[in-house]
């Protein structure tokens, strides 16, 4: 009943909880004011960035045209604009790095909530979040100083002799490529998926592993089939941050990855070096000269952007379809 | 002939005995006739049982036997221990670190303390439904049910149908989940969720199944059905279950164990005996009082 129709039939009590109601929902509006303003400036901030973007990349299109998205031979200075050498080492080394960093990640996660004593746990978090917290031009100084000479002069040569030159360890390499870059990589990204996979794990109800445990179930079995498939929305969600985070690294990977071959653009084994979106951006940027070569630069940036964006939109479909297997 | 004579003589004199007492006879109208001549056969027995956390001791001086194909109560107010009783049974408290448990439990004659049974085993032997409804949220009704099964390594799809019909019976949920047993748990209610706990409980075919307070956090048409139902199940399972309402508890049980926090906030035994004594002529004054509701 509306506060009129209150008073026109004169109920007393009915007038008098309008106004109570007509009170606070006055002193709502500047809070939804406030909070609509800070929703409205990012949803600015978002359709700016991407309005001058992608009105930067136009002389760029114009350059490079569909080749950029085909054509497989880049090189900046002599204007060559096939970038499909690049989004692959984008995509490479991301996954190469997912693929070393999530099983350490999710075990290191489930020995720090399930195995490791409560005193040790606290100390062994605190290092993980630490390191997650590391800029990633140390890691990228790191493996400059520490790693690549390993590589160069121990492992790959041991390797190269063990597969006898054959795939993927088919070149005679330097310590900088594919291999350095997507380790130090997934050493980057493991304590980020490891903390807030640990993060979810320790979210999982007590009530839900007593149940498990009260129905004969072993601590291994509780694990992997009460507590993790509980969990494997905030894991699904723990890993898009690390592939997001690999996929847009740049100061490392530009010290580590070595120099693309123009004559083999994409990596021949995992001795190559190569490059990626975003190191070609670092690379490049600096030496600019005219709107073509920026809008070239620009192109690339919004094709990072594309993937990021399309990582997190299927990390979201696993999510629902994983949440929709259930449902009638 | 002759047991109807002996039910209603039942019937009559734990009231005329409470009224001596001044226990209100609504409870004790509530307490079921028991089938007094059935021999008791001890299926757990618990001697000097005790749980300290952290060398604090949180209950004490328990000692009992569990009477097969009976309902046993423990009943007491908050603090009591009681809880923490029952988490002793099937070994929960293994989970923490602290917790020490002192005393003898054993399950038929076998100390399931002292490495006589691995801890998996026994709590196949002893299962548990917990104070809320926990299925496994991830898992569909079916697989719920299933789930005790397959954790004991049994894969057999025809053996696990009939498994689960057969659980889902006895927990009285077959016939409204039949159509959807590949449906999220989940979309049960809160009655229906806790009688699939039952179930899944069941499956695994438990000779003890502990309660605790499984029909706290439902509401009182819910709370109805699990009652009627822990009648039908003693038949095949023995039951222990722990309860803040002593309705439930004279409703419910053959036998009442009565905890109660000492001076040092410790829990402790304070009368065990057939529910209709608790309720009609407790030993204990203290149990009297509690009856009487006079504290608690």
């Amino acid at each position: 009943m509306s506060i009129e129709a209150a008073v026109l039939t004169g109920e007393p009590e009915t007038v008098g909880a309008g106004r109570a109601r007509k009170r606070s929902a006055g002193s709502d509006v500047p809070y939804r004011i406030l909070i609509g303003a800070f929703a409205a400036l990012i949803g600015a901030v978002l359709v700016l960035y991407f309005y001058s973007i992608i009105d930067q990349s136009i002389p760029g299109w114009q350059v490079a045209g569909w080749h950029f998205f085909y054509g497989t031979n880049w090189n900046f200075f002599n204007r060559q604009y096939g970038a499909l050498p690049l989004i692959f080492g984008t995509l490479i080394t991301t996954t190469l790095a997912l693929v070393l960093a999530v099983p350490v990640s999710i075990g290191a996660a489930m020995a720090i909530v399930f195995l490791i004593p409560r005193r040790a746990r606290l100390a062994v978090s605190s290092i993980v979040e630490l390191l997650a917290f590391v800029p990633s031009v140390i890691f990228g100084v790191w493996g400059y100083l520490t790693i690549q000479p390993w590589l160069d002069r121990t492992v790959q040569p041991w390797l190269v002799k063990v597969f006898h030159h054959n795939w993927p360890f088919n070149t005679n390499g330097s310590g900088f490529g594919l291999m350095l870059g997507s380790m130090v990589l997934a050493v980057m990204i493991i304590p980020t998926i490891t903390a807030i996979t640990r993060d979810v794990l320790i979210a999982v109800p007590a009530e839900l592993i007593e149940g498990g445990l009260s129905l004969g179930a072993t601590r291994g079995q509780v694990l992997r089939r009460i507590a993790l498939p509980t969990s494997r929305t905030g894991i699904i969600g723990a890993i898009t941050l690390g592939a997001a985070r690999a996929l847009g690294e740049t100061i490392a990977l530009f010290l580590l990855l070595g120099a693309l071959d123009p004559n083999h653009p994409f990596p021949r084994g995992l001795n190559s070096g190569l490059a990626t979106l975003s190191t070609e951006i670092v690379a490049n940027f600096g030496q600019l000269s005219g709107t073509k070569p920026l809008g070239v630069i620009c192109c690339l940036s919004l094709v990072l952007m594309v993937i990021v964006g399309l990582t997190n939109l299927a990390a979201r479909l696993v999510v629902r379809r994983s949440l929709q297997r259930l449902q009638p | 002939m002759e047991s109807t004579t002996e039910n209603s003589t039942m019937e009559n004199s734990p009231r005329q005995s409470a009224a001596t007492v001044g226990i209100d006879p609504s409870i004790v109208s509530m307490v079921d006739a028991i089938p007094s001549n059935a021999p008791v056969v001890p299926v757990m027995r618990l001697k000097d049982v005790a749980v300290s956390f952290n060398g604090k001791v949180a209950v004490r001086d328990v000692t009992f036997d569990v009477g097969k194909n009976r309902v046993t109560s423990m009943i007491g107010p908050s603090g009591s221990g009681k809880t923490t009783l029952l988490r002793a049974l099937n070994r929960l408290h293994d989970l923490t670190k602290s917790a020490v448990v002192t005393g003898s439990i054993t399950l038929d004659d076998v100390d399931i303390y002292k490495g006589g049974i691995p801890t998996t085993l026994l709590r196949t032997r002893v299962g548990m439904v917990f104070q809320r409804p926990n299925p496994f949220p991830t898992m569909s009704i079916y697989d719920n049910v299933a789930s005790g099964l397959r954790f004991n390594g049994i894969k057999k799809k025809a053996f696990l149908d009939d498994a689960i019909e057969h659980s889902l019976r006895a927990a009285a949920l077959w016939d409204s989940v039949e159509s959807r047993l590949k449906v999220a748990a989940a979309t049960l209610s809160g009655g229906e969720q806790q009688r699939l706990c039952i179930a899944r409980a069941l499956a695994v075919e438990p000779e003890i199944l502990l309660m605790d307070e499984p029909t706290s956090s439902l509401d009182p048409v819910s709370t109805q059905h699990i009652e009627d139902l822990l009648t039908s199940l003693k038949e095949i399972v023995t039951i222990v279950i722990v309860t803040h309402n002593m309705q439930q508890a004279a409703r419910v049980s053959d036998d009442c164990a009565f905890l109660l926090m000492g001076e040092d906030r410790a829990g402790e035994l304070i009368e065990f005996a057939t529910t209709e004594k608790i309720f009609t002529n407790p030993t204990d004054k203290r149990t009297l009082d509690y009856i009487q509701g006079r504290f608690g």
